[in-house]
């Protein structure tokens, strides 16, 4: 196996997550979006681990996971209240602070 | 090592299908449940780089978790449960843009830089004892420091989804 065809799978996952942040005006899908970026952020460094013979790129992985916990949990809070204030998730209506 | 990069092949298609109908798809649900394909292909990867443990954990937080946390949130913000037509802004066309553009740099870096690296013949298992020597020795302040932030963050999602 080339250490390129990981890595290769993790920056396309991690193009098509942009695109979705980008793209995407309902604030679940854009977390999703988000999502499918740390994931190839985490293949990316069990690949690393794997070739340099290291568990340290696990440990990073882990750390990764935990971080991603925290950050739904958090970001799915700010989502519902945006929906209690605004009766929507359409992020392209929460423009307040646009000059 | 050929039925390796067979089992490759078909996770690696398999992962960016689902990718793209998570970005595409017009129906929320379908989106979370594309989620679950892409996150399961990830586990599965963990698992021919010969990591095992972190595929079990990817399993349990992200399968078990945090999809069911997305279908709560689906479920709490009384998204439609049919498809939909307005789940997507007018940028597309830019984010299209942006987003092969960005694929074109990493591939050519990539390319560059790590074009005729191989893995080894056989992955080195990394043992589920040395992850956590390695977690409770070298980076035990950065463990604690999550320890912190996860509590942070679950008395901070209470205090800003509460009703008063």
């Amino acid at each position: 196996m080339y250490l390129n065809q990981f890595l290769f799978l993790a920056a396309f996952l991690f193009c098509v997550g942009v695109y979705g942040v980008l793209a995407r005006k309902n604030g679940v899908l854009v977390l999703m979006s988000v999502e499918l970026i740390l994931n190839a952020v985490n293949v990316n460094l069990v690949a690393f681990g794997a070739f340099h013979n290291t568990v340290v790129g696990q440990v990073f992985a882990l750390f990764v996971i935990a971080i991603a916990a925290a950050e739904v949990g958090v970001g799915l809070a700010i989502v519902l209240l945006i929906y209690r204030n605004k009766h929507s998730i359409d992020l392209s209506e929460v423009d307040i602070m646009k000059g | 090592m050929v039925a390796q990069n067979v089992i490759f092949g078909i996770i690696a298609a398999a992962m960016a299908l689902a990718a793209i109908r998570v970005v595409t798809t017009s129906n929320i649900v379908h989106a979370a449940l594309y989620l679950v394909v892409v996150l399961g292909g990830v586990a599965a990867l963990y698992i021919l780089l010969a990591a095992e443990f972190t595929a079990v954990v990817q399993v349990l937080v992200y399968i078990g978790a945090i999809v069911v946390l997305f279908l709560f949130g689906i479920m709490l913000t009384r998204a439609p449960i049919g498809p939909t037509t307005n789940l997507d802004n007018d940028q597309r066309g830019i984010a299209l843009v942006v987003s092969v553009f960005l694929l074109g740099l990493l591939g050519a870096i990539l390319v560059d830089a790590y074009g005729k690296t191989k893995l080894g013949e056989d992955i080195a298992v990394q043992r589920t004892a040395e992850v956590g020597t390695s977690i409770f020795q070298d980076y035990v302040i950065p463990f604690e420091i999550i320890s912190i932030l996860l509590l942070a963050a679950l008395i901070g999602a209470v205090v800003i989804a509460r009703r008063d």
